[in-house]
């Protein structure tokens, strides 16, 4: 799924944090599998993360999920290091970011990566436009091309006009807009985004989804979304972390999770969520037996259920036939079938 | 049980030994220093001479229109203008002129001083908790010690005349440009700043393109301050030499001259208003930004 031109796919490796003084003393004892508890009680240090290990191949939407307190902040922050790792790598291309000076990391900062931020973070006594340019001007990018570079993203996530406002001025959605803006002007291979749409109303939240993934279709950037919304998780992950208390307890495609929890808690989330907009048909479908013919109406794998049921409704059969990519066809799916897949959970 | 009923103090022959040997030694390196101290402080005479020549060559009327577009520029307000003027007409009409530009050009000077170092004072005392916790103390001595006591040692190092009452006067008014300084850039919003971080600012970029202008607001109030506390040590100045509104002033308490007192202090009164209102509306119009907000 890497895409050619983004060569920045993250690589964390056994990446620990605890918090406090004396944080690197007590490293060690993580290997003996002290809890988050345990750290707290006995030594007064918080244990924010806990041997983390994930890939995040180059241009997908990795998305990290977890509730507050879960660390998933935390861990986004390792990646560009706005906060240091008491242990372990955070490897980007073939560099690892924890071993990097601290020019050397401000060029990073400056080069491979851009953030977007749960409270916006535009800086208040700035107008749209020099806020979004803020990341070119660090970098010392001639003027007219800063100006050039944000117009056109300022454009393309529905600000026209609205250059010369200031941050106060905007709604919560268009405020987001912005961060986004400035975060796409900065060019970078890696888009860290932070609860980024957390803070907007269910709408607009759905509204900056749609923007998000219609951009990515094109600037195939590798993006890191951090959420505690499930929906929004399986809405937008082409993977997706879940963590607990620092740890990662589930990791895997939306589909993945949701037919295959690893334990209750992941199963409580999964409980509620809509399968007919996860699952996809070529995952429930029974495989076509040797010489049996195609029957009823067809579908393309890698629909989702929803839409599946909605190709039935249409037609008068109650049968679909779900289809390869180039026309082959590949299983059957009845209308029951169909219906206990989105309404039960598939065993 | 004397040592209940009155102090057991060190004995009366040490500490006149004691305040004689600080005396002398202070003395001797007043005799051995005074003159290169002097030469270090000697850009600032000529910086003050300078100003109050420019404001006291300056024909009245033309003073009077800088004034009024430097009130016009800075607060915008027709209302602040026309009081501005009209606080300066009185005092011209009542022969306080010529004070009142020495007052002002003395204001001047001590401002920019205060500015000049109090900024980067009080950003070295955000950077850092232990620079902070040493400047504090220093800058609560400065407020709370009775001006005439760092007076003598200013006095017999300088001399009288213009320079230590500047300096006297700096040493009152800095504490809340620094304090403030400090405040003001210690109050930035923390997830702005991480926001200039992510996106790989220098500390040098933070500081010019984050935390300066979202203090700024603060710092102005810090201005504002100074330029109050400044004004407020003008008949103290006065005392060792420093010419302008405050010596009416001094001469009205020595000979209980009730009028020109009351008319010098109104003058002070009077400029000090025109200023706060200046400046004050100035620093609101700094942070307009943050007063539209979104309905």
């Amino acid at each position: 799924m890497a895409d050619p031109r983004n060569d920045h796919g993250i690589e964390i490796r056994g990446l620990s944090k605890i918090f406090g003084p004396k944080a690197n003393e007590l490293a060690p004892l993580l290997d003996q599998g002290i809890t988050k508890t345990e750290l707290n009680e006995k030594y007064g240090h918080v244990l924010g993360l806990k041997d983390i290990n994930i890939a995040m191949p180059a241009g997908c939407i990795q998305v990290i999920m977890g509730l507050s307190g879960s660390g998933k902040s935390t861990l986004i922050r390792h990646i560009n290091r706005l906060i240091e790792p008491t242990r372990g790598e955070v490897l980007v291309g073939n560099e690892d970011v924890v071993k990097m000076s601290p020019r050397e990391l401000r060029e990073f900062r400056r080069h491979k990566t851009a953030m977007v931020f749960q409270k916006f973070a535009l800086l208040p006594h700035r107008n749209v436009l020099e806020n979004t340019v803020y990341g070119l001007e660090i970098q010392g990018v001639p003027r007219a091309k800063q100006v050039e570079a944000a117009m056109h993203w300022l454009s393309r996530v529905g600000l026209n006009g609205f250059e010369k406002s200031y941050p106060n001025q905007l709604s919560g959605g268009m405020q987001q807009r912005v961060g986004l803006a400035r975060a796409l002007t900065n060019d970078a291979p890696i888009l860290l985004m932070d609860e980024a749409f957390s803070a907007l109303d269910p709408l607009i939240r759905v509204d900056m989804q749609t923007i998000l993934l219609d951009l990515q279709k094109e600037i195939r950037k590798t993006i890191v979304f951090i959420t505690h919304d499930l929906d929004e998780a399986l809405r937008l992950g082409d993977r997706i972390a879940i963590l607990r208390d620092g740890e990662v307890i589930q990791q895997g495609t939306g589909q993945e999770i949701v037919l295959k929890p690893a334990n209750d808690y992941i199963m409580s989330f999964v409980e509620h969520v809509n399968r007919g907009r996860v699952v996809e048909v070529q995952t429930i479908m029974t495989p076509l037996a040797a010489g049996e013919a195609p029957q009823g109406v067809t579908a393309t794998e890698g629909t989702l259920l929803e839409d599946a049921a909605r190709i039935l409704l249409q037609s008068d059969t109650d049968r679909l036939t779900v289809v390869s990519g180039d026309g082959r066809p590949l299983g059957v799916l009845t209308q029951q079938k169909l219906m206990e897949a989105m309404v039960t959970k598939v065993a | 049980m004397d040592w209940f009923w009155s102090f057991p103090h060190l004995s009366d022959n040490f500490l006149r030994d004691m305040r004689r040997t600080i005396d002398d030694g202070f003395r001797v390196f007043t005799r051995n220093y005074g003159d290169q101290l002097e030469a270090v402080f000697d850009p600032l005479r000529v910086f003050l001479v300078w100003a109050e020549r420019l404001m006291l060559n300056t024909p009245w009327p033309i003073v009077l229109l800088v004034i009024a577009a430097i009130a016009w520029f800075a607060s915008r307000s027709i209302w602040i203008v026309l009081g501005s003027m009209i606080t300066l007409l009185l005092i011209g009409m009542f022969d306080m002129w010529d004070d009142t530009m020495r007052t002002i050009s003395m204001i001047l000077v001590c401002t920019v001083l205060a500015i000049a170092l109090g900024i980067p004072i009080g950003i070295l005392m955000a950077r850092s908790d232990r620079v902070r916790n040493v400047i504090n103390p220093i800058l609560d001595v400065m407020q709370t010690l009775p001006s005439f006591v760092y007076l003598i040692p200013v006095v017999m190092l300088l001399g009288i005349g213009r320079v230590p009452g500047l300096i006297a006067v700096v040493i009152y008014a800095i504490p809340p440009m620094i304090r403030l300084t400090n405040l003001g850039i210690r109050l930035v919003d923390r997830d702005v700043l991480e926001a200039a971080d992510a996106f790989g600012s220098s500390s040098w970029q933070k500081l010019k393109n984050v935390q300066l202008p979202l203090a700024l607001p603060t710092i102005m109030a810090g201005i504002n301050q100074t330029i109050m506390m400044a004004l407020a040590m003008v008949v103290i100045a006065s005392m060792i030499g420093v010419q302008g509104l405050g010596q009416p002033v001094l001469r009205a308490i020595n000979n209980q001259y009730f009028t020109l007192g009351i008319l010098n202090g109104l003058a002070i009164v009077g400029i000090a208003i025109i200023f706060d209102r200046v400046s004050q509306a100035f620093g609101k119009r700094l942070q307009k930004h943050l007063e539209i907000v979104h309905g």
